[in-house]
Formats: C-alpha cells, sequence, structure tokens
C-alpha cells in the first residue's frame, strides 16, 4: 500500500504516485481549465460617449486642445500635456498612416480572426494620436511603417456607436509617408530610415 | 453617456501535476482522494509536500463520499457566481478517512437543518470534466424525516 520509500525524483522524471484501486487504468487528468473572469459595466464618459455618437453616424470625431492644437482622438475630453479641456471638436478624414503594427500569429480565445493579422496604430491625418485598429486587405508580411490606410466601414444600417463599426483599414495605395510622426517620439528621429527595412541611424553618431 | 457590459476573461489552461491530477481524475470519476503524510495523516484535497517534513507525497488514497461538517457558514443571498441559486452553507468538510477538512458548498434548504457534525455526501454534477465543479456541492447523507434531530441549537 505504502509507495517506495522517498527519494528525491530528478527534474524531468514523472513523481511516481500510488493510486487507489479505483483510479487504476483510468485516463488520468493532466491539465485544468481555471478561466478568470470580471464582469465590468463599462461606461464611456462624456468625451469617448461623444466619439462613438459620431462614430454611429460614420464620422471620425477628435478633440483639439486650445493651448498647444494637437487633436486627440480617440478624444479623452482633455489634453494630456497642458491639463486643459479639449473643446473643439475636429472631424477627421478617414485616412492615415501606420505608426506601428503587431502580426498576429497565436489564436486566442474568443477571437474569431483567422490568422495571421494585423494589429496598428494608425494616425489619421491632421490628428496627433493614434489609434489601434486592423489592416486588412493586404498580406500581413507587407504591412509597414508608414503605409498610407483608410477605414472600412460595416454597412450604412450596420452603424453602432462601437469602434466595430469600422471593420478594418486597408491601404489606400499611395506612396508610403516616409516622414510620418509617431506620437510621443518628440525627439524627431522620423521613420523615414525604418521604411524598406533599413534601421534607423542614432543621429549623434554613437550607432 | 453610453454604457455597455464589458467582460474581461482570462482562458488560462494550468497543468495539474500528478497530485492534483489525481484528484481531479478522482472527480471526473466520483471518486474523493487524499495524499498520505508522512505522520500517516490524510489530507484531503491531496497535497503535494508534507506539510511538516517537505517530503514528496505520492500515496494517493481514497476517501469518504461519507463526509462530517466541521464547521459552517449560511449564505442568505448567493450571488452569480456562487455554487448553488439558493441560499446555501459554505463549510467545512471532513470526508470519512481524511484528517484535514475541504471547503465546500452545502445543500441543505433551510440554516435549520445544518450543524456542525451533519453527515454531507456528494452531489455530482451530471456532466463532469475534472474540475473541481465535478462535486457540484454537498447534500445531507439522508433528507428523511428521521433526520429530524439534527437541529441546530
Ligand atoms: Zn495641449
Amino acid at each position: 500500500m505504502t509507495a517506495a520509500a522517498s527519494t528525491p525524483h530528478s527534474e524531468g522524471a514523472p513523481l511516481a504516485i500510488t493510486l487507489p484501486a479505483s483510479l487504476q487504468g483510468v485516463e488520468l487528468v493532466r491539465s485544468v481549465r481555471t478561466p478568470a473572469q470580471l464582469d465590468y459595466q463599462f461606461t464611456a464618459g462624456a468625451a469617448t460617449s461623444r466619439f462613438l455618437r459620431g462614430i454611429a453616424q460614420k464620422k471620425i470625431l477628435g478633440e483639439r486642445c486650445p493651448v498647444c492644437g494637437k487633436v486627440y482622438v480617440p478624444p479623452r475630453g482633455a489634453c494630456p500635456r497642458d491639463g486643459v479641456p479639449t473643446s473643439e471638436q475636429v472631424e477627421l478624414p478617414h485616412v492615415g498612416t501606420v505608426t506601428s503594427f503587431c502580426v498576429v500569429n497565436v489564436a486566442f480565445y474568443g477571437s474569431s480572426m483567422e490568422l495571421p493579422y494585423t494589429s496598428a496604430n494608425i494616425l489619421l491625418d491632421g490628428s496627433h494620436l493614434s489609434l489601434m485598429h486592423l489592416i486588412q486587405e493586404i498580406p500581413a508580411d507587407q504591412v509597414r511603417i508608414g503605409m498610407r490606410v483608410e477605414a472600412v466601414w460595416v454597412p450604412d444600417d450596420e452603424l453602432k456607436p462601437t469602434l466595430e463599426s469600422i471593420k478594418w483599414f486597408r491601404p489606400t495605395g499611395e506612396p508610403d509617408d516616409v516622414n510620418v510622426d509617431i506620437p510621443g517620439e518628440d525627439h524627431g528621429t522620423g521613420l523615414g530610415s525604418w521604411v524598406g527595412g533599413v534601421a534607423p541611424i542614432d543621429p549623434r553618431g554613437t550607432h | 453617456m453610453l454604457t455597455a457590459p464589458l467582460i474581461i476573461e482570462y482562458p488560462f489552461k494550468r497543468t495539474t501535476g500528478p497530485v492534483i491530477g489525481a484528484f481531479m481524475t478522482g472527480l471526473r470519476e466520483r471518486i474523493l482522494v487524499g495524499s498520505r503524510a508522512a505522520d500517516g495523516r490524510v489530507i484531503v484535497p491531496p497535497a503535494e509536500f508534507d506539510p511538516v517534513t517537505g517530503e514528496d507525497l505520492t500515496e494517493i488514497v481514497e476517501v469518504g463520499p461519507g463526509a462530517e461538517v466541521t464547521t459552517w457558514a449560511w449564505v442568505t443571498e448567493p450571488h452569480a457566481k456562487h455554487p448553488l441559486d439558493r441560499p446555501f452553507a459554505w463549510a467545512l468538510i471532513k470526508p470519512d478517512g481524511a484528517d484535514t477538512p475541504m471547503l465546500g458548498a452545502v445543500d441543505a434548504g433551510s440554516i435549520d437543518a445544518v450543524h456542525t457534525g451533519l453527515r454531507v455526501v456528494p452531489r455530482w454534477a451530471d456532466e463532469r470534466e475534472g474540475r473541481i465543479e465535478d462535486l457540484a456541492c454537498w447534500v445531507p447523507e439522508r433528507t428523511t424525516p428521521a433526520n429530524v434531530e439534527y437541529k441546530r441549537s
């Protein structure tokens, strides 16, 4: 009945377990699902509600800071730099430039996306904050920083106050914008040298 | 302002190792098991290491299914994630043959039906896959009128 005298088991060697007769010969459980679920009621807030109501009308509405002039989309209602309300609403075009992207090759629970797909930061023309969305209608390995893209909307009768009303962004076919600014990257290196896969050069010459 | 339900779920999957795996296997097979510690006590659910000496525990033994409530608390208003949708007792329950109690829900119907020392048996889920929910809850061992002498004093 007693297991063999206990000796330290080496790493990788399975521990020898003595099972009761009732469990001998049955297939052993090796893993358990332990999902952690958090149920929220999400309240969008005043600024995001304005933005999402615009989306339901097929409009992309940013908000401009009266101090620095930057246009934030989606707006949060205030300028993070100047701490003042963004009082002026700005309707933005549906075209922009990819400032960063990630090719997703691993399926995750609950996602219906076909692999691989690309998630990107997109800087809409006239705005100073990139929004995150999907890139489609181009193979994932051809997506690049500087690529010009446009929003593809759901049919008008399916528009709702959700960013899912934009199905994804697709290439416009315009030449790449090699000088696109990455929001938050204020040291001004630009991205030109990234386009085409060439690494940026350190302007101090210590590269 | 706009509001909407938002559910965030982390779909973790955890490997059990052979000891916890044996416990989960037992649940699927409607069998409770514990592990025998170095001093001979039986720990339920089974522990991977001896709580005193720290050595590996490798002897899995069957316990229960009969068990005894060692302490309990009555839940008057179950919430959505509780195992039962009606008032029930959270209890520490010591299966026969075990030396430690384990946490479980007791579907007793009424607070007056629960007391320390109450004899309970598992109610198993119809569909079991080797997880703790396979043990749906515990129920008093006998629910016939012969049991009426077991009253909370
Ligand atoms: Zn500002």
